[in-house]
């Protein structure tokens, strides 16, 4: 028990380091999005000329004629994500071994430990490239996730009922939580490529200076095709998720499928990815569509997540609530 | 790649095609403006105007999404093949639109005439996609790369060096590392060749090099095995059987068709597919947490039995829960338990009226169970008796008076039953429901309250019935029993390959890159021999420099980076240009 206990306090430690990570990450967009009006103008200017040929415009880089914005705060950000990361990571060891088992078996745990992954994928992607423009989207999802666990989904470690009592608990949710933290990031990243879009476009609502931090993010397509392999990875996971589902569900349910309202909405998830995958390749369908398509997924993911567990009364009942 | 529509190419998953568009479609040439006129079609005209729209992607797209919509009502309905019972409470309750929903299959949707269109088209679509693609691929996988372009100026990904090896070292260096280690499995697929001297440009030795046919090839399994899964499917539903039957302590059931309590099967089911094998069960275990956090939570059930081949042949087995007993090829799954307490009913002549195990069905986690007795079989002129009411391995009174069960295990076994008199209803021959007591026709046992009698009585113990009707007694053990499932479904094995092999097809064909890689080697004006290597990537690769700095750090020699700007054209840099790697 004083295992769990210590689990739930490094659990709202790292609630909080998130909360403090969302500050910085917020602050450091303000103060790009004050860095100068005229830096706006340059990037929209530049933008429209490189429509034509999009790959010679450079990304990750502030615009030229901005002057070098101080982005000190997005690594104090960062280096308070990676805390948040390592609390929930040692938060969620020491919560398995005082349940004896995999900690994922509730949606507590999935919870606590789908923050961890999205936070965690978000510091690891940015290692290799420039993302901090996420950071304040996914730790604000990441607080978000942890707080609603906190208080609304928790319950006590404890073994599981037979039913769960196979690795495939392992690795069936382990991959399920990991493809959803994946999708976390991914859609954080589409719904910038559609708020950047539509500035670029000259929306009314997104044109005005508040939302002048837009402009420091990648350009849509560059977005767009980040957004993509992040899905390419989380589909492949959720593939393989309900396959490892299926082959459980064959020794445990004694079928393999039998539309389930956890196995139809995971169908609905893996069928809206797929269409999503299909519509980038379309003529016409492609970039910011494409992107409506991520969003009607995570939806989907969200929905299969919550609100079947919640609401509906299937044979994947193991809130525990 | 074939154009599925005269505007549209279809690529696999992700990629936007720059290679391949304008690759002209299987067999057809590509229709620009694709719609044309429907009037001047005629028939045959008209299904191929059709024919077209289904195969498109744009038509695709739609049936996956219209497929994910109509996926939805089934998570929200009660569905019959789940849980029929709900069905009928929903009609119940909503008899207007229960009765409309029903006629449009709501209660069925997963084999509803309307889904099941929506997915036959698809993989009709799907299918025509498929095959002329596969067709196209087959022939793209006995093409050669392409010719070296003359001029690398325009290419995303370039690079240069100057060294004194001889172009045709070079060029063979530089083919041998495009081509890698594993000769079985070359990386790139290179050519090389040789080009005359033309205008300014000297004669040189050239390589042309293409890598990522298995991004196509992985695409192709994954739909193809798509279509493997859903005939996997489809005839395992054909060819399946499933029995459940419900076996107490001591007991056995044997494998046919007559011992199951519900049998259902597939059109193509045969009954030699029912092997007959025997088995009992010997011994019921369960384990429940007793700790504070998870009281009562179940750990653990196991069935021991006892699997009687149809050669003789006897061996003891375990059947849990998640570890399926296989015998023959059918697996055998532990379903539910519950407790079968042995009741025997006295009449009021003193005769045995019944006797045997009573099946009583859990209703909580606490195993509050219901059951029902009937006792059909009593002295000529007697009334006929029949009891309804509960079984509580821990007994437990509530404040309302009520009583239930605060534990699974049976520390305080109670058994508490309601008595009916009158006609059963059993003797016209009507199927009955052997776990519902119908009242319709039974008067039930009062006190001089007018309230309900109930009797209880607890392991051993024999008690009076009211109104003189006689006894009943409760056996001194209490039998567990066991609900078992038994399925087979000779296509399992088929369906988990393919699911397999969708996987796999899935993963190569997202994340294999398509790349491009010529080199040309001359001999420059000092003397020297440049080398220019440039690349090109299906849709955006941030690996593609590094694929073309590779491929020039296989040069020979004394190499340098090059210092005279390729004519009419600014130097390569030295250093890797970034431009297009950066993109993505």
């Amino acid at each position: 028990m004083e295992l769990a206990n210590l689990s739930v306090l490094l659990v709202w430690g790292a609630a909080t380091a998130l909360a403090v990570a969302l500050v910085a990450f917020s602050i450091d967009l303000s103060r790009l999005s004050g860095a100068r009006v005229e830096a706006r103008d340059a990037t929209r200017e530049r933008v429209a000329v490189g429509a034509g040929a999009v790959a010679d415009a450079p990304r990750d880089v502030p615009p030229a004629d901005a002057a070098p914005v101080n982005r000190r705060f997005a690594g104090i950000g960062m280096s308070v994500t990676w805390l948040a990361s390592a609390l929930l990571l040692v938060a969620v060891v020491l919560r398995g071994i005082a349940a004896g088992r995999a900690p994922w078996a509730n949606m507590y745990e999935f919870t606590v430990v789908g923050a961890f992954v999205a936070v965690t994928v978000f510091a690891v992607v940015s290692t290799r490239r420039d993302v901090r423009f996420l950071g304040a989207f996914v730790t604000f999802l990441g607080a978000i996730f942890l707080v609603t666990a906190q208080t609304r989904f928790f319950v006590e470690a404890m073994g599981v009922q037979p039913a769960l009592q196979k690795y495939w608990l392992v690795i069936h949710v382990g991959v399920a939580i990991v493809a959803t933290g994946i999708f976390t990031v991914a859609f954080v990243t589409s719904v910038l490529q559609l708020l950047r879009d539509a500035r670029d476009n000259g929306s009314p609502v997104l044109g005005s200076a508040r939302w002048g931090w837009l402009d420091h993010t990648p350009a849509p397509a560059a977005l767009e095709s980040l957004s993509f392999r992040l899905n390419a990875v989380a589909f492949v996971l959720w593939t393989f998720t309900i396959i490892g589902g299926a082959i459980w569900a064959e020794d445990a349910w004694g079928r393999y499928w039998g539309w389930d309202p956890k196995e139809v909405w995971s169908f609905i998830v893996w069928v809206v990815y797929a269409a999503y995958l299909h519509a980038r390749t379309t003529r016409g369908w492609s970039g910011s569509r494409a992107a409506w398509f991520v969003v009607a997924g995570y939806a989907s993911v969200l929905f299969n997540f919550t609100g079947v567990n919640l609401i509906f009364d299937g044979k994947h009942s193991y809130s525990g609530l | 790649m074939a154009g599925r529509n005269g505007n549209e190419t279809y690529v696999p998953e992700g990629i936007a095609d720059e290679f391949t568009q304008g690759a002209p479609a299987s067999g057809e040439a590509p229709r620009p403006g694709g719609r044309p006129a429907a009037p001047a079609l005629g028939l045959v005209g008209t299904l191929r105007w059709v024919w077209r729209q289904l195969t498109s992607m744009r038509v695709a797209l739609m049936l996956l999404m219209l497929l994910a919509v109509a996926a939805v009502p089934g998570s929200v309905l009660p569905q019959r093949n789940q849980d029929a019972a709900r069905v009928i409470e929903y009609l119940a309750e909503h008899p207007t639109a229960g009765e409309w929903l029903d006629r449009f299959g709501f209660f069925d949707v997963y084999s509803s005439v309307w889904f099941s269109a929506i997915y036959i088209l698809l993989f009709v679509s799907l299918v025509g996609c498929i095959l002329p693609r596969s067709a196209a691929h087959y022939r793209a996988l006995r093409g050669r790369p392409p010719r070296v372009p003359s001029r690398f100026t325009r290419f995303p990904a370039k690079a240069g060096a100057v060294t004194d090896a001889s172009p045709r070292d070079v060029a063979d260096a530089v083919a041998a590392r495009l081509r890698g280690n594993l000769t079985w499995l070359p990386t790139f697929r290179v050519d090389r060749g040789e080009e005359p001297a033309r205008g300014a440009r000297p004669a040189a030795e050239t390589v042309s090099a293409e890598r990522g046919y298995l991004r196509e090839t992985g695409n192709l399994v994954f739909h193809l095995a798509l279509v493997g899964l859903l005939v996997s499917v489809a005839t395992g539903q054909l060819q399946h059987y499933r029995g459940q039957a419900i076996v107490t302590e001591g007991r056995g059931f044997a494998n046919a068709v007559v011992d199951y309590d519900t049998f259902e099967k597939g059109s193509w089911f045969r009954p030699q597919s029912l092997v007959p094998f025997s088995m009992t069960l010997d011994r019921f275990d369960s384990e429940f947490a007793s700790d504070t956090v998870a009281f009562a939570q179940a750990r653990d059930f196991t069935a021991h039995v006892t699997v009687t081949e149809p050669s003789g042949e006897q061996r003891p087995e375990q059947i849990k829960v998640n570890h399926p007993l296989v015998v023959d090829g059918a697996k055998i799954y532990l379903q539910g338990n519950g407790f079968a307490p042995e009741i025997t009913v006295h009449d009021a002549e003193g005769e045995v009226a019944f006797s045997g195990r009573v099946t009583f069905i859990p209703e909580d986690t606490m195993y509050t169970s219901r059951g029902v007795v009937k006792v059909p079989d009593v002295s000529p002129g007697l009334d006929q008796i029949g009891f309804v009411g509960y079984f509580l391995p821990t007994a437990e009174a509530t404040e309302d008076g009520s009583v239930r069960s605060a534990f699974p295990q049976p520390v305080d076994p109670l058994l508490v039953l309601e008595v009916y008199t009158g006609d059963l209803g059993l003797d016209d021959g009507t199927p009955q429901n052997v776990y519902e007591l119908d009242t319709a026709s039974l008067e039930p046992a009062l006190d001089e309250q007018g309230q309900r009698v109930k009797v209880l009585v607890r392991p051993g113990e024999t008690v009076d019935l009211p109104d003189g009707l006689g006894t009943l007694t409760l056996g001194e053990d209490l039998p567990r029993y066991v609900a078992l499932d038994l399925r087979h479904d000779p296509s399992l094995t088929y369906v988990l390959v393919f699911a397999l092999l969708a996987l796999a097809g899935l993963t190569v064909s997202l994340f294999t890159p398509r790349r491009r890689v010529w080199a040309r080697a001359y001999t420059g004006p000092d003397g020297s021999t440049v080398v220019e290597v440039a690349g090109l990537a299906r849709g955006d690769d941030a690996g593609l420099q590094a694929e073309v700095d590779r491929a020039l750090d296989a040069v020979p020699g004394d190499a340098r980076p090059p210092d005279v700007p390729e004519t009419g054209t600014p130097a390569a840099p030295a250093t890797p240009d970034r431009t297009g790697s950066e993109k993505d």
